[in-house]
């Protein structure tokens, strides 16, 4: 086998899978704390696609030009934005069904998923949206015509995830407010009853999700340079399959699917054939199920008597 | 009290000025993605049939009934498109179609607008089966020996399903002359996006290539629709040592597919069809530094034929720039309007294809004319070649 191709699609798998793995936060995020898929959060990783590209035009106006500059004032820009946007969508399409049939809320969550889309196309225009290439440059290892390669951006996306992914985790095992998420997770009425303000802990929790989905957002806009109103739909799926492949609910399982699901892909398709990667990644997604039924690293819900 | 009687008044007059009018229209449904990923295409099918039944309505409209278009959504989405086709013939009751775009939502809406005797012409289905399928069979009607009996089996045998663009095994000879008359390839890796109009594509560039006697090539494989990241793809193709890549399918693919075999620094060639022809491949690649050199095949630009000029001058004074599909698709309504004058009829489709078989249609595209099974007789597809300005100009020129 040739190791400069092996290597190579393990580079395309891992710089995938960690742009999964982030949108895959979202969904496990929300389903840990509520139990509820929030099939909104495609879309929402689809808006600050959008605020990636706006966040760089208003900056570009102002005269700023240094790339580091750029993509760190949009990354904050994108972020504050789409968390907004994360706990207002929970304010107004999720709390109000706090307490009805655990279908409403899913089913609410495919309405915000549609308005979205349709806002976006209608306000933005069906068309086709580019951003310019910000960081140039590769590392390259081998011959002229014979080498493996990654790009900065590719590396920037890794790091980035990684350092997300890491900071996070801080966040909840070690923080106040994670210890609130963690106690709200466990048992909603109880961390009410000591005090915990609930509501503030799931909307904060939906922000974060939105946080992450941002910081995917403009990593991946910047990478592929292009995207529009419909970019959340697959990307969204692939990144729900990522959580449930890690263990929904867990969060170094969104990671670890993530970086598993964009393996299997790359691998799978640069290998024996791009026409089954999918088959092939649901067929291990099955595969995985059938013995570890709450994912990789999941844990299994206990029945309360 | 005033004013509700005021409101009243007013809605009264309203609501019978429309029902006067909706009685005497032609309505003429317009199907194609006006939403989803392919929404693009459908703008460009809609603004060409909005502008020609505008222009057809200010010369007089057609006799003495005013042109209305009728906006349906498929979404590119087969079973919705058999909806939407379902709805217009049933529901809207138009008296003809233009449309549908994606040929995988175009095929099956056919048998619909066939079975219920409605024209329909689509300015940008490419695929065989589009006209195919519905193609009057000779045999159906063979046996029968009296001649009026024998032709008004005919005229019910009559397919209602045309095109004002060409075919996609026309597109496959054009651009496998090209990879191997031109470019001397001898490797041609051919990707296809798995729908119908893309792997149809990809089946013609690969039948012609071996008509041609060239080797088989040397990849044949489908990605997925909605995705951007094809690297591991592009990477197979660089370590199959392809020269050419020929790509079934529609910008919103080719454009990333594109730049990611740039950026990994894959030099082959890279050949695609009518679908990437829109200036969102631009933006789908990244910038104009990554289409440069791209090749694709696609009808004469009708924005340089001469009968167009004054409708392409209106539309850019609009602000709308009439690429792609947008003239093929206000021919489409000019052919539907002309065989309604010729005929006299307003209604029956298999008579009004008829009469534009026998007599073809002046439009923007000139003196159009049809075989009986509803296709272009003459269609030249021309290569073209993107621009490191971003531009499009005929390959052959340069």
């Amino acid at each position: 086998m040739d190791l400069y191709v092996l290597g190579q699609q393990i580079v395309n798998g891992l710089v995938l899978g960690s742009t999964y793995g982030l949108i895959a936060v979202g969904y496990t995020m929300v389903y840990g704390i509520i139990g509820m898929i929030n099939f909104a959060h495609g879309e929402v990783y689809m808006v600050s696609a959008y605020l990636t590209a706006i966040g760089l035009a208003v900056l570009a106006y102002f005269g700023i030009s240094s790339p580091w500059l750029l993509i760190s004032l949009t990354m904050v820009f994108a972020i504050l934005f789409t968390s907004l946007l994360g706990i207002t969508i929970e304010r107004l399409a999720y709390r109000p069904l706090r307490k009805a049939n655990r279908l409403a809320p899913l089913i609410s969550a495919i309405g915000v998923s549609l308005i979205l889309q349709n806002y976006v196309q209608l306000s933005q225009g069906a068309k086709n949206q580019g951003v310019p290439t910000l960081i140039e440059g590769v590392f390259r290892m081998g011959s002229e015509d014979h080498f493996f390669q990654i790009t900065y951006m590719q590396m920037l996306i890794v790091v980035v995830a990684l350092i997300a992914m890491g900071l996070l985790n801080f966040v909840v095992q070690k923080t106040a407010l994670g210890r609130a998420c963690r106690a709200t997770q466990q048992d909603r009425q109880m961390a009410q009853i000591l005090g915990i303000d609930t509501d503030k802990v799931i909307a904060l929790v939906f922000g974060i999700g939105a946080a992450l989905a941002a910081v995917a957002g403009v990593l991946i806009t910047l990478n592929y340079g292009s995207f529009d109103f419909f970019v959340g739909f697959v990307t969204g799926i692939k990144a729900f399959t990522a959580a449930v492949l890690g263990g929904i609910g867990s969060l170094p399982g969104a990671m670890l699917g993530g970086i598993l699901l964009g393996l299997a892909e790359s691998l799978f398709s640069g290998f024996v054939n791009s026409d089954y990667k999918d088959v092939f990644a649901f067929a291990l997604l099955v595969g995985i199920l059938i013995f570890r039924p709450s994912g990789l690293l999941g844990k299994p819900s206990v029945e309360k008597v | 009290m005033l004013t509700r009687l005021t409101l009243t008044l007013a809605l009264t007059v309203m609501t019978s000025s429309l029902g006067l009018a909706a009685g005497k229209d032609i309505l003429i449904g317009v199907a194609g993605p006006h939403t989803g990923a392919s929404a693009p295409f459908g703008l460009q099918l809609w603004k060409g049939a909005e502008k020609a039944v505008d222009d057809i309505n200010k010369a007089g409209g057609v006799n003495g009934h005013m042109l209305r278009t009728v906006k349906a959504d498929d979404a590119c989405l087969p079973a919705q498109a058999k909806n939407v086709a379902n709805k217009l013939v049933n529901t809207d009751k138009v008296n003809a179609v233009v449309g549908h775009f994606c040929s995988s939502s175009t095929i099956p809406a056919a048998g619909i607008y066939r079975e219920n005797n409605v024209l329909m012409i689509t300015p940008a289905s490419t695929n065989p089966r589009v006209t195919e399928d519905q193609a009057y069979k000779t045999k159906d009607c063979q046996a029968i020996t009296d001649k009026n009996k024998k032709d008004q089996c005919e005229l019910n045998n009559y397919s209602t399903i045309m095109r004002t663009c060409g075919r996609d095994d026309q597109q496959g000879v054009e651009a496998a002359n090209f990879i191997v008359n031109r470019l001397h390839s001898k490797s041609v890796a051919i990707i296809h996006d798995k729908d119908t109009y893309g792997q149809g594509l990809a089946d013609a560039m690969r039948t012609h290539l071996k008509t041609l006697g060239q080797p088989a090539p040397v990849m044949y494989e489908g990605l997925t629709r909605g995705e951007k990241d094809f690297n591991a793809l592009v990477t197979k193709v660089k370590a199959a040592k392809a020269d050419v890549v020929y790509f079934g399918g529609l910008y919103a693919e080719a454009g990333p597919l594109l730049r990611q075999m740039r950026e990994q620094g894959l030099k082959a060639a890279f050949i695609s069809g009518d679908g990437i022809v829109s200036n969102d491949f631009l933006s789908a690649a990244g910038g104009a530094k990554f289409v440069d050199g791209a090749y694709m095949t696609f009808g004469a630009d009708l924005r340089n034929v001469p009968t167009g000029k004054a409708v392409v001058e209106a539309f850019r004074k609009s602000g709308y720039e009439p690429e792609g599909y947008t003239l093929y698709s206000y021919a489409a309504v000019q052919a539907i309007a002309a065989a309604m004058k010729g005929t006299g009829e307003i209604q029956d489709g298999r008579k009004l294809s008829k009469w534009l078989v026998d007599n073809g249609a002046e439009t923007v595209m000139g003196l159009v004319r049809w075989t009986p099974k509803g296709d272009l007789v003459k269609s030249s597809y021309v290569m073209y070649v993107w621009d490191k300005a971003g531009k499009y100009a005929e390959a052959t020129k340069l």
